[in-house]
Order: structure tokens, then sequence, then C-alpha cells
């Protein structure tokens, strides 16, 4: 058996350590975007992160393969949550909005899901996002995008671009040109893989009139801006799908009001594997990322799952993909350290007091304490020296 | 919307057929760089860097980010699973995945053994027949397998069959038909939006000429 041993320092896979210059990064951000969502009014809450797997493990429409499973002491599967939105939902449909509603959820958890490929990505990453439960209109979503937009620049970002569909005008129009929901979900398969060629190839080989095909083959040129909407209504045969439309429209109009629309394009083709959402969705890509940094959109058939028939919005953005686009860490922390010999102590203690006082980050470290002077000093922005005779300072 | 726009390209054949394409589609590319062996190429006047990878890599480099876009086979797609937009079918470079063996012969039902380049692919295309195989990963020379015994079947691609008869195989099943693609990574995608779909449209117009 000595071949599956862990090495001594391995952890299981995706599972990583944060250091102190990782640690104090993310809490940075966290803190900065936490502030924002504070600053709208935005309540954080925790919740466990052992969930039932029937019930969060199945409303989290996270696959089933991605999700860490496990027995507890009854007997009963449960799951590492791998996501925030549905223990939220949870909690919303049995305690919040009993109290108000809407209401207005903040989090920031670490959530888990097994990763297919590549082993090394990470596999527990932290999540910080809100929630907006109860309320259905498209103010809901505009301040949720606003606020997305917002805590972005909070948190130093400037180069960002959130891209915004509706699964809800999307599948009404697959429905209308297709008529069975199974032929809508085989094709919308394709979109969710981001795979075009794909469903072009699919929609040719489907038994369809050339003006239906070329109607299905038009969305994917739905993107773009304000524009793109006349177009998509052009491709509509009924009314059906307009009312989605005008949603968009209207949400385009507040984010003006909020001045965020020069971050947003819309992109009717988007869609994606979270199948709780119904409506408004979007991704959020920032330089430097590979994948979207966030993700968000509207849910409204969620809490029914937990016997509350109610609308809701809201996104996460992944810290660790935040990281990511700030670029490398800095090779010290802002730290000073003083280094002082008994005798000088107390004079020590005098200066280090006074700068803690004023918010400095100081550290006291007794030199006969030090084997290798050099390498400890180094990880410190600036020493102090305490030492010898007392009253003189003396670099050594 | 003056960046550079970076594209892995596969060397080799596959490099020579998109560069003709690209060439149609109006982009003015040197005509001495076929032979130039340097791995990145800068195109100042066309904002483009190309670099030059192994073909199984190009979609690698694409869904890490260290190129925009790519040209990758579908094999190579299939094979990979990359997380990428797959946005054009360039319609070049056309062969097909398929199963070949020794002719007559069959597959051995206590140890099925399969032989391949493509391991994804096979496994996927055999639990999809409810077959259970073991799979050999092999770099090259994929059809000296059956020959020598080491596997019944291989899983190879096929372009026009010379090589399979000329070691006395035949093609059993195809598994899916192989042409090159334009991918694009999933940011660079939204950010660099306005020259990738540009691109795609001078593609397409030539492509479908």
């Amino acid at each position: 058996m000595v071949l599956s041993m862990p090495f001594m320092f391995e952890k299981p896979l995706g599972m990583r350590d944060s250091l102190p210059l990782l640690y104090e990064r993310k809490k940075a951000v966290r803190l900065s975007v936490s502030s924002e969502f504070e600053a709208w009014g935005y309540q954080f809450i925790e919740t466990p992160a052992l969930e039932y797997y029937e019930t969060i493990g199945e409303a989290s429409s996270i696959q089933n393969q991605q999700m860490f499973k496990l027995l507890d002491q009854q007997g009963d599967t449960v799951v590492l949550r791998p996501d925030m939105t549905a223990p939220i939902a949870r909690v919303a449909a049995s305690k919040l909005l009993k109290q108000q509603v809407p209401a207005r959820i903040a989090y920031s958890a670490n959530v888990y899901r097994a990763q297919q490929k590549e082993g090394g990505r990470a596999a527990e990453f932290e999540q910080i996002g809100i929630e907006n439960i109860g309320d259905g209109t498209i103010s809901a979503d505009s301040e949720v995008i606003s606020l997305l937009i917002s805590s972005l620049k909070k948190a130093g970002f400037n180069k960002f671009q959130i891209s915004i569909g509706h699964i809800g005008f999307i599948q009404q129009l697959m429905l209308d040109i297709l008529g069975r929901e199974d032929r809508v979900s085989l094709l919308s398969n394709y979109l969710i893989e981001r795979n075009y060629v794909g469903y072009r190839d699919h929609i040719n080989s489907l038994a369809l009139a050339n003006i239906d095909k070329q109607r299905l083959i038009d969305i994917l040129a739905l993107k773009g801006k304000e524009n793109i909407l006349e177009k998509a209504s052009a491709l509509l045969e009924n009314n059906r799908g307009t009312d989605k439309l005008n949603e968009l429209a209207q949400l385009l109009q507040q984010l003006k009001e909020y001045g965020t629309e020069q971050y947003v394009s819309l992109d009717l083709t988007l869609m994606n594997t979270i199948s709780y959402y119904s409506g408004l969705v979007f991704e959020v890509y920032t330089e430097g990322v590979n994948f979207p940094v966030g993700n968000g959109g509207r849910y409204n058939s969620l809490l029914k799952k937990f016997g509350r028939d109610t609308p809701a919005t809201g996104f996460a953005l992944r810290v660790d993909r935040l990281i990511e686009a700030m670029g490398p860490l800095r090779e010290k922390a802002e730290i000073e350290c003083v280094i002082f010999t008994p005798e000088r102590k107390q004079e020590a203690l005098v200066f280090v007091n006074e700068r803690r006082a004023a918010g400095d980050r100081m550290v006291m470290q007794d030199l006969n304490g030090v084997t290798d002077l050099d390498s400890f000093t180094k990880n410190y922005s600036e020493v102090h020296y305490f030492i010898g005779a007392p009253g003189k300072d003396e670099t050594p | 919307m003056n960046e550079v726009l970076t594209m892995a390209m596969p060397k080799g054949r596959i490099f020579e057929e998109a560069l003709e394409l690209l060439r149609q589609a109006g982009y003015s590319l040197p005509e001495e760089f076929e032979e130039s062996r340097k791995l990145i190429i800068d195109l100042e006047a066309e904002k483009l860097r190309f670099i030059l990878a192994k073909p199984m890599d190009v979609a690698t480099y694409v869904e890490q980010g260290v190129a925009d876009i790519g040209i990758a086979g579908k094999d190579v797609l299939l094979e990979e699973e990359p997380d990428v937009y797959e946005l054009l079918d360039l319609k070049i470079s056309h062969c097909y995945l398929a199963v070949a063996g020794v002719p007559g012969s069959r597959i051995n039902e206590a140890a099925p053994k399969i032989a391949t380049k493509y391991p994804n692919v096979a496994s996927h295309y055999f639990r999809e027949q409810g077959e259970q195989v073991e799979i050999i990963k092999l770099n090259g020379s994929i059809e000296l397998a059956p020959l020598i015994g080491l596997a019944e079947r291989i899983v190879d691609i096929v372009s026009t069959g010379q090589t399979l008869k000329e070691n006395g195989l035949i093609e059993f099943e195809r598994i899916a038909e192989v042409t090159s693609r334009l991918i694009a990574n999933r940011a660079s995608y939204r950010l660099k939006e306005r020259r990738i779909s540009e691109m795609v449209q001078r593609l397409s117009k030539v492509i479908n000429k």
C-alpha cells in the first residue's frame, strides 16, 4: 500500500493553502467588495458547509459528479455546499422572507466543486456575492448588475465587461421554431458548450423550413449593444418573447440611469449549465483571467423548491479569479520590524506602541531569538534596531 | 480596437492551408513565412501575432489565454474538450476519426484492447456502444498495434485511407468527421470581441465561396 500513501505535504486534489501574502490580498478584495455590498444595504449571512444532498445538492444544479458527497452519522448523504445560492434560498424560504420581502442578502464563503479535468484546478474556492430575493421587477436586476459593477470598481478593477443574455427569450424563440422541449434542450447544449460550429451543423441536420433554419442561425448574431434588440424582435413570429426583449430594453435604460451601461453588452446566445436561471443572465470578464470572474442572473423558480414561489436575482464573484486578474503578489508585506536586545526593550516598546496605535503593523523581535538575521528581516518593509547601549540606535 | 490579436497556429500542413485561407480573407501575410523556423511571428501591419504550436497543444494555448484565438482540428477538440468557443468550421484539412483493424478480426471478448492517440475519444466511443475495453495510449505509428498483437482495434485519424491500406488494415466504423476549427478564448472573445468577429466574418465569406 506504499504507493497509495499521499506524499507528506500533499493535499487532496484541488485543495490549496493560502499563505500570508495571498491571504492578505484575498482579505483586501473581500473587504472592498463587501463594504460596497454593505453600503447598498445588503446584509451578510453564513450557512453551514455541509448540507443534505437531497435538498441543497439537488437544488444547486451543479453537476452530480462535481459534488463532494459523504455520509453523516445517521447514514444520510450530505454534500459540501457546491454553491451559495441554493443554501440562501433555503434560509430565505424558511426564515428571512417571513420577516421582510424583498430580502437583500450577502455572503462570502468557500464552495466546493470537484474538477473533472486538469486535477490542479481549485476544487474549493471563495465566492462573494449577493441575492435579492422577492422582487420580480427589472429594478431589482438593474440594482444587482450596478452593484456588481460598483463593487468591481471598488476592488480596483476598471477594465471588465458584463455580457447579458436572457434565457427566457432564447428558450421561447427556440421552442416556437422547434416545437418541443427536448429539441430545444438538444440545441441549447451547443450554446452552453459555446460550440457554434456544432450549433450550425445541428440546425442544418434538422427537418425545418429554410427560413426557420435561418432564424435559428441568426440568433448567433444577437450580440452587441441596444440595437440588437430590434434584430432579435425581427426573429419573433408572434408576440411571444417580446416581453423578454422589453425586459432587456428596460434594463439597459435603467443601467443608463445608474451610469453603468458602458460596462455591459448584450449576448442573447448566453446560456449555462445552471438550470435554475430563468430570465436575465450575465457573466463578467476582466483582463488577465481566462474564465468569467463572476456570473449571475434571475432565478424565479429556485425558491419554489423550498416551498416558496418567489422571484429572485443575484450574482457571485470568484475571489480567486479576481486575485489572478490583479497580477503577481507583492513581495513583502507592509510590516515594519523592530529588533531589540533586552536592555533596550522598554525603549523599543514605547516606539512600537506609538506606531501600532497609529495603525501601522509592527513586529517586535528579540535579537537573541533569531539565528539568521538577514533572512528574517528581508520579509519586512522596514527594520528598526534597538540594540546595544541604551539611547542610541545601532545598525549591526 | 487596435490591440494585437494572438493566434495559435498548428505547425505543418494545416498551417499552410490556414495561411492560404487568411490570405484569401484579405490578411496580408508575407510570402517567405512558411520556411521560417521561428515559433513566434509578429505581423505588425495586421496587428497579428502567430504562435506556432504542436496541433495537439493549440487548444490548450487558447484555453489558457496565451493565445486569443487558434486553429485546431476537431479531433483535438474532441480529445481535449477545452473550455473555448468553437466559432467557425474552416473546412480545411478534412479527415475523420475511425475504428480500424485487421480484416476479419474480432475484438477479443476476454481482454478487448484498443490502441489510440485519442484515449478520450476512444473511451467515450466504446462506452457509448456499451463495450468495456482497455485503452492503450500510443503516440504514433498506431497502425502497428493490430499487426503486432498489441490491440485488436485502433482509433485514429484517417484522411485518404492510404496508410491503413498499406498496412493491410480496414476501417470498421467512422466515429466523427474532422476539419479545422477557429476557436477563441472565453475572455478574449468578450474583451477583443470586435477584432475576433471581424475575422470570423472575413473568413466565413471565403469558406462559403
